[in-house]
């Protein structure tokens, strides 16, 4: 019986090599970091309300249109007025604090009236917000793909294809190319997540977070301003999701309107695999995800890497429905 | 009467609406009074409707359905009868796993496309087979709902969300794989990839071909009806009311020893087989299918659809599917935009009117909001006369008026999208507003609507009815979760 697919795959495999596996992973770790940034957001959301927020990577795709306005707004990407370190500093602050803001406005006006409704209610609006927020970005931006990075190229003239400084390859190791920009975005996940973590661990509120997400009414008996926590949770949880946005446009160059929908599944898809509501369990299954996405497009081919991402997730959801550092939750009646 | 002052802001009484509705017992004891209470037109159509029998209901759509081929010409048939009744088939199997069930199913548009495509497989040039709609309509339909059983097999341990998100998984899963397989799968070219199947066969029955637009609109009609009696009569069977048990308190349900299981199994399997045979038809109708025509946005169009009726309902269901198809055509490109801009002002209206009280408050909101306008515009005539004079985008009925009441700027490009904003950030601020203070806010809201609709809407309205569209599911589930028709849903804690 002949196989031909297989073959193709395994053929791929030998060309590739180690250099060429290593590379994969290389970009599959950046990529994850993206993903783990989306799952946070989730994560949270779901730990305090039981809520699957659907308009999580339509949030994600404002954040990645807001870093695009800002870097319009200084000049443009071919001649920014500005040196790039800060001109990258402030589009990431501009994004995430435009993303938090949105965050807490959906949850204040589409999720707050519905906190009590049968659970479905809130699924479907949420729903409607992810596609209201797609179509509001088509509207006001348009359908074609707006162009981040022709900044990065060292030259005015695109033609004449100079990788500029952030693509550049930063070192390399036996042939494994690794760029400023992956560096930027692997450091900066990890600074973030290290802020969160110390957030939700050691201060006022995130305590009041922990609190809320345990036992919510409980929590409010205890004096904790439940609406205050929720909101507050939003807001992080957007401002994650803005900075991955930015992240995005560096590494790609390109935003549109409708990358959010498929983001935001993958997002999900990480922070399911690694046990929704686990903050540690997000970074985790990002990183599967991203490194499943890479290596699927090295090896299968671009097409079949998100059929690859949605079948682990069906998987793990059958097999091990907490995810990997989830606890089982247990029904009470 | 100084007493009386002494207690600071006792609150007056509460606005019913705002109260929340979950949980709080009264409310529970009062419901069968407040059906009764229903009054004005919306209470005298609700106990009208209430007394037809369902038989008659049905009669009277066939009817009414049945004469339309008489007084509309070939293409208003496909878009506004063919259409609808394509909508109307998958509402009603969509609201058999979401209305009666209760199980949130976002994959059902994939059960749809694999139904169409399947046809498209066995009817068509793709593999030579050509096969008769009499065998393959009953494949089809049969292979969708053994789909939705493999489906629901795995997702039948799933709690609400997650099902919600498996099923999401498994729609995009679809678009991407009918997108990927098609250059090669092992070498074969199963769905003919982004360009899909062309040059499918049409329905045939015994020899007999369905080839114009009435045959084929008879022919879905007939189906629809079918549909319709079949599922009032599930719906009143045992079945149904364990399925309305089971969206009621699953826990319940199961302790009442009723195989819980078993019955998302049959409604996944139902949903799944009336999808499969609009799918038929649908494909055979269209004559080709493509990945784009099974994706989120349909998802949207169908529970849009549901959920407006009211979940549940059939008579909602079909409503639903008339007023979204309605609009949703009015709104398409290539319409003349005379008839989107009617529709728009007014639906305005008559939200006003159904939300205003008393009339003459309604009256002062209206002639507010006129007399804004025309102010609006003359002054800025008189200022800054590049900010006016605008041409109106397409004439009609309501241009003329439309030109002196409106604001369109000329060469102001981005305008219309800082008013698109400023009026979503109005709306907002409109839900916080309270009493007389709302009511003035109304009058510049309005008038922002109007200016949004005028300077960048009537150029996309492809993409304004989708805006509308997800606006309309957010805005039904915090006002009125239950639809048109549904019945409100008492939870008791």
């Amino acid at each position: 019986v002949e196989l031909p697919l297989l073959l193709e795959v395994i053929d791929t495999v030998r060309q590739l090599g180690w250099t060429g596996a290593l590379q994969l992973f290389v970009n599959g770790v950046t990529l994850g970091s993206l993903y783990a940034l989306i799952a946070l957001g989730y994560s949270m959301v779901y730990g305090i309300l039981k809520l699957l927020n659907f308009a999580h990577g339509d949030v994600y795709m404002i954040g990645a249109f807001i870093g695009y306005g800002v870097l319009t707004a200084l000049g443009g990407p071919l001649s920014p007025d500005l040196a790039l370190a800060p001109l990258i500093l402030l589009m990431f602050l501009a994004a995430m604090l435009g993303a938090g803001a949105l965050g807490v406005v959906i949850e204040r006006f589409a999720y707050r009236p519905l906190r009590d409704a049968p659970r479905i209610a809130p699924l479907i609006t949420a729903l409607g917000v992810s596609f209201f927020l797609q179509n509001s970005a088509l509207l006001l931006f348009g359908a074609q793909f707006r162009t981040y990075n022709n900044f990065l190229l060292g030259s005015d003239n695109p033609e004449l294809f100079e990788p500029g400084p952030l693509i550049q390859p930063a070192f390399t190791v036996s042939g494994v190319n690794v760029q400023t920009v992956q560096i930027l975005v692997v450091s900066t996940t990890v600074a973030l997540m290290v802020v969160l973590t110390l957030l939700v661990a050691r201060t006022r509120i995130g305590k009041a977070m922990r609190a809320t997400s345990y036992d919510r009414e409980a929590a409010a008996m205890m004096g904790i301003d439940v609406d205050r926590v929720i909101a507050s949770t939003f807001f992080a949880g957007s401002v994650l999701a803005g900075a991955a946005g930015v992240m995005f446009g560096l590494l790609y160059g390109q935003v549109f309107h409708f990358m959010g929908f498929l983001a935001g599944l993958k997002g999900f898809t990480a922070a399911v695999v690694g046990g929704i509501g686990s903050i540690p369990g997000a970074m985790v299954g990002g990183l599967l995800v991203g490194l499943t996405e890479a290596y699927a497009s090295g090896y299968l081919g671009g097409q079949w890497s998100d059929l690859t991402v949605f079948g682990i997730l069906i998987f793990v959801l059958l097999v091990r429905p907490s995810g990997l550092l989830g606890t089982r939750a247990i029904q009470k009646v | 009467m100084a007493s009386d002052r002494e207690i600071p802001d006792v609150p007056a009484t509460p606005d019913a609406r705002d109260r929340p509705r979950v949980g709080v017992d009264d409310w529970v004891a009062e419901v069968e009074e407040r059906r009764a209470r229903y009054t004005g037109v919306s209470g005298l159509v609700r106990r009208g409707l209430a007394y037809v029998p369902a038989p008659a209901r049905l009669a009277a759509f066939a009817a009414l359905g049945a004469t339309l081929p008489l007084w509309m010409n070939r293409g208003d048939i496909f878009v506004y009868g063919i259409v609808t009744l394509v909508y109307l088939l998958l509402a009603l199997g969509l609201n058999v796993v979401v209305g009666y069930a209760g199980l949130l199913d976002l994959g059902y548009i994939a059960v749809f496309g694999f139904g169409a495509y399947l046809y498209a497989e066995l009817s068509s040039e793709q593999y030579g087979l050509h096969w008769p709609a009499t065998v393959s309509i009953p494949i089809v339909v049969v292979s969708a709902a053994v789909l939705g059983l493999v489906l629901g097999i795995p997702s039948r341990r799933l709690l609400g969300d997650y099902l919600a998100i498996v099923t999401l998984f498994f729609g995009q899963a679809f678009v991407v794989f009918t997108n990927a397989a098609g250059s090669n799968v092992a070498g074969q070219d199963v769905t003919g990839g982004p360009n899909g199947i062309a040059d499918i066969d049409p329905l045939s029955f015994f020899g007999y071909e369905l080839t114009t637009r009435t045959q084929q609109y008879y022919f879905l009609l007939g189906a629809v009806v079918v549909v319709l009696a079949a599922l009032y009569f599930l719906s009143e069977s045992r079945t149904g009311r364990a399925w309305r048990a089971l969206r009621e308190d699953p826990l319940a349900a199961e302790a009442m020893s009723m195989p819980v299981n078993r019955l998302k199994l049959l409604a996944f399997m139902f949903g799944a087989g009336i999808a499969g045979l609009a799918g038929c038809i649908f494909a055979a109708v269209l004559t080709a299918v493509t990945p784009g025509n099974f994706d989120l946005p349909l998802l949207i169009t169908i529970y849009a659809i549901v959920i407006l009726g009211g979940l549940g309902s059939l008579t909602g269901v079909v409503l639903g599917a008339i007023v979204i198809n309605v609009s949703f055509q009015f709104l398409a490109p290539e319409n003349p935009q005379d008839n989107a801009r009617i529709l728009f002002y007014a639906v305005i209206v008559l939200l006003l009117v159904l939300g205003l009280r008393p009339w003459w408050r309604l009256g002062a909101v209206l002639a507010g909001a006129v007399v804004l306008g025309v102010a609006t515009v003359a002054i800025m005539e008189a200022l800054a006369p590049s900010w006016s004079g605008g041409a109106v985008v397409e004439g009609g009925r309501l241009a003329g008026v439309v030109e002196d009441w409106v604001l369109i700027p000329q060469g102001h490009g981005r305008f219309g999208d800082w008013a698109y904003v400023g009026l979503v950030a109005a709306i907002l601020a409109l839900t916080l507003l309270r009493g007389w203070v709302r009511t003035v806010a109304l009058v510049p809201t309005i008038y922002l609507a109007a200016i949004v609709w005028e300077n960048s809407f009537v150029e996309q309205p492809a993409v304004a009815r989708w805006i509308l569209f997800g606006s309309l599911l957010v805005f039904l589930m915090t006002v009125r979760p239950q639809g048109l028709l549904g019945t409100p849903r008492v939870e008791i804690v």
